[in-house]
């Protein structure tokens, strides 16, 4: 019973793929949403930190990810892995400004940088192509083998597979001891420390952490849309990111992939129907899940099997 | 040897001076109880020796090493464990998970991040010594009785196996039904470990105690043996005017 539990979101992303061939492009910004949500969630819904930023590490990769492959090396895997180390990098020289500061401090700090970057990007215009974007990016078949073709099935099975692997690590990791630490120091910080846990420490990996998962998520979308533009580094990524989040259900790794799955179908539809007046619908049904809704979408699930 | 020992340990607040050059020496496998009235500095000090606060001036040494500027979690390893006056635990945390997790550090396995949590059994066992009931070691933190949760208070203490241990009111609050288990657990305490309580409630203390130490005004006012210090008329003095310090 768990088990299926747990392979059925699985079961219906790939059901997916065979059931909506012309929705692929959509089905593949929910895998990347998905991966982004996935970071936020190890650092806000596990270590309870709470970041403003997160689009600076995916906007990162992603640029990182593009310029390789507009460069001459356009090896998905291994720019993927290139992505998620700059990335990383970044994460790990802000990391002692962002938890330097009390909470809220910290907040404006993660929001300043993600500011700053974005207008470093835009007037980098030789090496990012500012606002136009990058162009030009060519990626290579993966493993040599599928290309990535017009329908999208190839990016589609490609971020899938990123994500699924990449979700299966976060497991391990929130079931560790480490995880366990980190949920420590989001229910007490005091106690956390009169345990013997480095709180400080212990933040600034999960942080770490969660940049390289956001820099594989821009590497994705670069890859898959073989271009990258500023919308990567937007303040707007971030906050989506962090509204997929409550809407799943924050600290749980499945409410993370439901509320990107759920936010990004919304959008899509929303905007589709109404162009100029999404954002009012997709404000309504947030404030109605926030004031209804304890523990989002995964939240309402529980109280659903447990009756 | 000298187990944990402060030296003109003093902590202001802008320009109040909440404990103030206070020297004192607590010696291994020590029963020493730290009283005092209300607002004498008596949790400001705790808080220094733990490190939660910053010194103003002065030192503190645990077992001859200077630690005055060691963060808390690096004084935790050092074998300087404490427990809070108001119960600091982790709610949505059953029992056993956070013993385990306490355990866990304490061997220094906090940031593994490959495989799940060991010292269950462990951690088990340490309940189990502390007469915690089997049926609220797998529940929720949160729901638990009030007395419940200041023994997890002492567990999650106890778990860090501490050379020194930092009782801040264990049995605060706790209602009489359900303080047997706490004041158990505080009889119990091994032999070895040097504790340090800090109390109100002088039934215990005097129980408790082989020396005591009264802090008035964050200054050291007396300090002593149980029988001497019930008869120091500053300490009376200290209390409420001239009223009695329990058995007096």
């Amino acid at each position: 019973m768990r088990i299926a539990l747990h392979a059925l979101p699985w079961l219906v992303a790939i059901g997916a793929y065979f059931a909506m061939p012309e929705q692929l492009p959509l089905l593949s910004a929910i895998a990347i949403a998905a991966l982004f949500a996935l970071s936020l969630d190890l650092l806000v819904g596990y270590a309870g930190f709470v970041t403003l930023g997160h689009a600076a590490f995916f906007g990162l990769g992603a640029y990182v990810a593009g310029i390789l492959g507009q460069q001459g090396w356009g090896e998905p895997i291994s720019g993927l892995l290139i992505a998620a180390a700059v990335a990383a990098l970044l994460g790990l020289v802000t990391a002692p400004l962002v938890l330097r500061a009390g909470e809220l401090a910290g907040l404006m700090v993660t929001l300043g940088l993600g500011l700053m970057l974005y207008e470093a990007a835009n007037k980098a215009a030789f090496l990012t192509g500012g606002a136009d974007g990058l162009q030009g990016v060519e990626i290579w078949p993966v493993f040599g083998a599928f290309r990535f073709d017009l329908w999208g099935r190839t990016a589609y099975l490609y971020s899938l597979a990123v994500l699924f692997v990449l979700f299966l690590l976060a497991q391990l990791l929130v079931r560790s001891p480490f995880g366990l630490s980190l949920r420590a120091i989001r229910e007490n910080p005091k106690r956390a420390a009169a345990i013997g846990i480095p709180v400080k420490r212990r933040l600034a990996a999960a942080y770490v952490i969660a940049a390289a998962y956001a820099g594989v998520a821009g590497a994705l979308l670069a890859q898959t849309t073989q271009f990258a533009s500023l919308d990567a580094l937007s303040f707007q990524r971030s906050a989506e990111g962090l509204l997929m989040l409550v809407l799943g259900g924050l600290g749980t790794l499945y409410g993370a992939l439901i509320g990107a799955a759920a936010f990004t179908i919304a959008h899509h539809t929303l905007s589709e129907a109404s162009p100029q007046f999404w954002q009012f619908w997709l404000g309504i049904a947030l404030v109605a899940l926030a004031l209804l809704g304890r523990g989002g979408l995964m939240g309402a699930l529980r109280r659903m099997t447990r009756r | 040897m000298i187990a944990l020992g402060t030296c003109h340990l003093t902590r202001r607040f802008g320009g109040f001076t909440a404990v103030d050059a206070v020297s004192f020496n607590l010696l291994p496998g020590a029963r020493h109880a730290l009283i005092g009235p209300n607002g004498a500095g008596k949790t400001t000090f705790v808080n220094l020796l733990s490190g939660a606060l910053p010194a103003s001036e002065g030192q503190v040494m645990l077992f001859g090493q200077d630690i005055t500027h060691l963060p808390q979690h690096a004084r935790v390893r050092a074998g300087l464990a404490r427990t809070f006056q108001v119960n600091q635990l982790f709610p949505q945390f059953t029992p056993l998970e956070s013993v385990t997790l306490a355990i866990g550090e304490r061997e220094g396995q906090g940031a593994t991040w490959w495989r799940g949590a060991r010292h269950g059994a462990e951690a088990a066992r340490l309940l189990d010594d502390l007469h915690f009931p089997e049926a609220d070691r797998t529940r929720p933190t949160a729901e638990l009785p009030y007395g419940r949760q200041r023994l997890l208070e002492i567990a999650l203490a106890l778990a860090l196996k501490p050379r020194v241990l930092l009782l801040d009111e264990p049995a605060a609050g706790v209602p009489p039904a359900e303080s047997r288990e706490v004041m158990q657990a505080i009889a119990a305490l091994p032999r070895d470990v040097a504790v340090l309580l800090i109390e109100h409630d002088m039934d215990l203390v005097f129980r408790f105690a082989e020396r005591i130490t009264v802090l008035a005004f964050g200054a050291v006012l007396a300090d002593g043996e149980p029988d001497a210090i019930a008869k120091d008329p500053r300490v009376r003095e200290a209390y409420l005017g001239t009223a009695e310090v329990a058995h007096g």
